[in-house]
């Protein structure tokens, strides 16, 4: 009896080793990143345009070209993404069709980041001539973010207890508008959470806006969506792998505003879903 | 991938034949439905796109040549050997330490951990989740590889192996999720029956639980072996794009190069049209391919577990 739970206890220990040796690192990236950074940020570096070959001033136009991709990844995604996920979850039934549809999302989702940079560059760039631009590039993102749009949609109208369309219908109101003025309000939480979570992956990508949109070194904001931008996750790769004798502060402060947003946008969709789970009616 | 009866059917069909008939919401309607397609419409237009620049290469460069051992574009030779063989390396190895530590860590989160141990650790692994592939490669940098360099005494720290570090913690998120969604879907019963016979705790969550449990593991290798091969910017930081043939074992503690690394790093300087470009976008048709494959099975072991139904 004592051996057994002897092995018990050693098995425990084991598994809950493998759970420090994955958490652990984590927080230690994340603190390395945000202790060595947060020196090198200062309002200049928020605001300053880059100089002397981006070794001096700040990043500003890496900030707006990000904040603009992003913004422009949702004005694409984001009617796209809750439409499609509309269309599973209140009118697909079972057929080989709606498979298809529910197959060519887990192929998206899982289509590597570089293809999907290909695919802008083909597409977007080339054969309609958007021109290395801040169009080809939002819309690339645009359709890399679709998959986690759509299936935490879906999933979040799934969640809307099917009585609240009974209802609806019985009060003689049609599908759309049971769809418009019940479950899509409800849902509405549960969905801005998941456009939340699509979009700071965008924001986070590199490898998609490398041949769509990224310019090397632009040291002005861009005046139309047919512009090149600087953008947050391309000027870390450059500055840290381009330039030569580039000073470790600029390094370590656009990693550390990166992180910033991106953990920032996560815990906005985290309080956001655990705010409303709890105030919701059902 | 949300299964269960659509409540579609449940939807009023009566209450349309109402007052008179609503265009607005024709409409809306059949575009809500051209949306829904949209997915297998960017699958398609994706691969076109891809074979229309890169189906080229393949028929001016014979089979042997692109399966060449020497990648010199410059030189016009276009070997993918050493490329295809560093991701499968760096892959592999990536999942072989990745499996285990989140298998386990899923066990652990899911049958043992208590409450509060469980609420630190998830959203944690969420965050690993969130962190931007730039910026684990840019740590994997200045941070891990000095440390690798140092420990093996290698000429270079960016090696293979500190490549599959960062990619293994890349693809954790992937695997503790889908693991515990396996382990969610065993049924209490099997955990009830365990511990009547008299079995410890361990007992039962190490013979009866994970075992029900294992095509969901198998599921979670497969995807976090895809999402591996695809992942480009942290790989071409920390893996220091040497393209050479990695055979011998000393091979691991050496630079090496994946196919997405050449993509990003070469696709910037090339003129468009040039058999390099068409070469770039072959590369980019095989990872398609791959990752395509690997998605499929991974979908069809989902679908076949649930529609078996002796779990959950």
């Amino acid at each position: 009896m004592n051996a057994r739970l002897a092995v018990q206890r050693l098995g425990f220990l084991l598994l809950g080793l493998a759970a420090l040796v994955v958490v652990v690192p984590i927080l230690v990236v994340v603190a390395g990143i945000v202790v060595r950074g947060i020196g090198a940020v200062s309002w200049e570096f928020l605001s300053a345009m880059p100089r002397a070959g981006m070794k001096e001033g700040g990043i500003l136009p890496a900030i707006v070209g990000t904040l603009l991709l992003t913004l422009g990844t949702a004005v694409v995604a984001v009617p796209v993404g809750v439409g499609g996920a509309v269309y599973l979850s209140e009118y697909a039934r079972d057929t080989a069709f709606t498979r298809a549809i529910r197959l060519a999302m887990v192929n998206l989702a899982g289509i590597p980041s570089i293809v999907y940079g290909l695919f802008g560059l083909g597409m977007f760039v080339l054969f309609l001539r958007f021109g290395t631009s801040i169009l080809a590039g939002s819309l690339t993102l645009a359709i890399m973010t679709l998959p986690v749009v759509i299936s935490t949609t879906e999933e979040a109208l799934r969640a809307v207890p099917t009585e609240f369309r009974t209802v609806s219908a019985s009060l003689g109101g049609t599908r759309w508008q049971g769809i418009r003025k019940v479950v899509l309000p409800q849902a509405l939480p549960g969905i801005i959470t998941g456009v939340i979570l699509g979009l700071l992956r965008a924001a986070g990508e590199t490898a998609p806006i490398l041949f769509t949109v990224a310019a090397f070194y632009l040291p002005r904001l861009p005046h139309s969506p047919l512009d090149q931008t600087m953008a947050l996750p391309y000027h870390l790769y450059v500055i840290s792998t381009q330039v030569p004798g580039m000073p470790a502060e600029v390094q370590n402060g656009t990693a550390f505003v990166l992180l910033a947003l991106v953990l920032l946008l996560n815990f906005v969709a985290a309080w956001i879903r655990s705010h409303f789970r709890r105030r919701r009616p059902w | 991938m949300s299964g269960g009866a659509s409540p579609a059917g449940v939807a009023p069909r009566a209450s349309r034949s109402g007052s008179r008939p609503r265009w607005s919401e024709f409409a809306v309607e059949s575009l809500i439905r051209v949306l829904g397609f949209s997915t297998v419409g960017f699958v398609v237009l994706i691969f076109a796109f891809l074979l229309r620049e890169g189906l080229p290469v393949f028929f001016k460069l014979p089979a042997a040549a692109l399966l060449g051992e020497l990648w010199y574009p410059t030189f016009g030779s276009f070997g993918s050997l050493p490329l295809i063989l560093g991701s499968a390396l760096v892959t592999l190895l990536a999942v072989l330490i990745a499996l285990p530590l989140g298998v386990a860590t899923a066990v652990f989160v899911r049958e043992v951990a208590p409450r509060w141990a469980r609420e630190i650790l998830k959203p944690l692994i969420e965050v690993l989740a969130g962190i931007p592939s730039v910026v684990l490669g840019f740590f994997g940098m200045t941070t891990v590889a000095p440390l690798v360099r140092q420990w093996l005494g290698a000429p270079t720290g960016l090696t293979v192996f500190t490549g599959a570090l960062v990619l293994a913690y890349m693809s954790l998120p992937t695997i503790i999720s889908v693991a515990e969604d396996a382990l969610d879907a065993v049924p209490r019963s099997y955990r009830d029956a365990g511990l009547a016979m008299g079995a410890t705790h361990w007992q039962t969550t190490w013979r009866v639980v994970v075992p029900a449990g294992r095509s969901g593991v198998i599921i979670a290798g497969m995807l976090g072996m895809g999402r591996a091969i695809g992942e480009t910017m942290a790989v071409m930081m920390v893996t220091g794009n040497a393209a050479r043939l990695p055979i011998d074992p000393a091979a691991l503690f050496r630079p090496v190069r994946t196919m997405t690394a050449t993509i990003a790093a070469e696709m910037g300087e090339v003129a468009r049209g040039s058999l390099h470009y068409h070469a770039l976008f072959g590369i980019g048709i095989v990872l398609f391919v791959l990752t395509f494959l690997i998605n499929l099975a991974a979908a069809r072991a989902i679908f076949r577990r649930r529609r078996k139904g002796g779990l959950r």
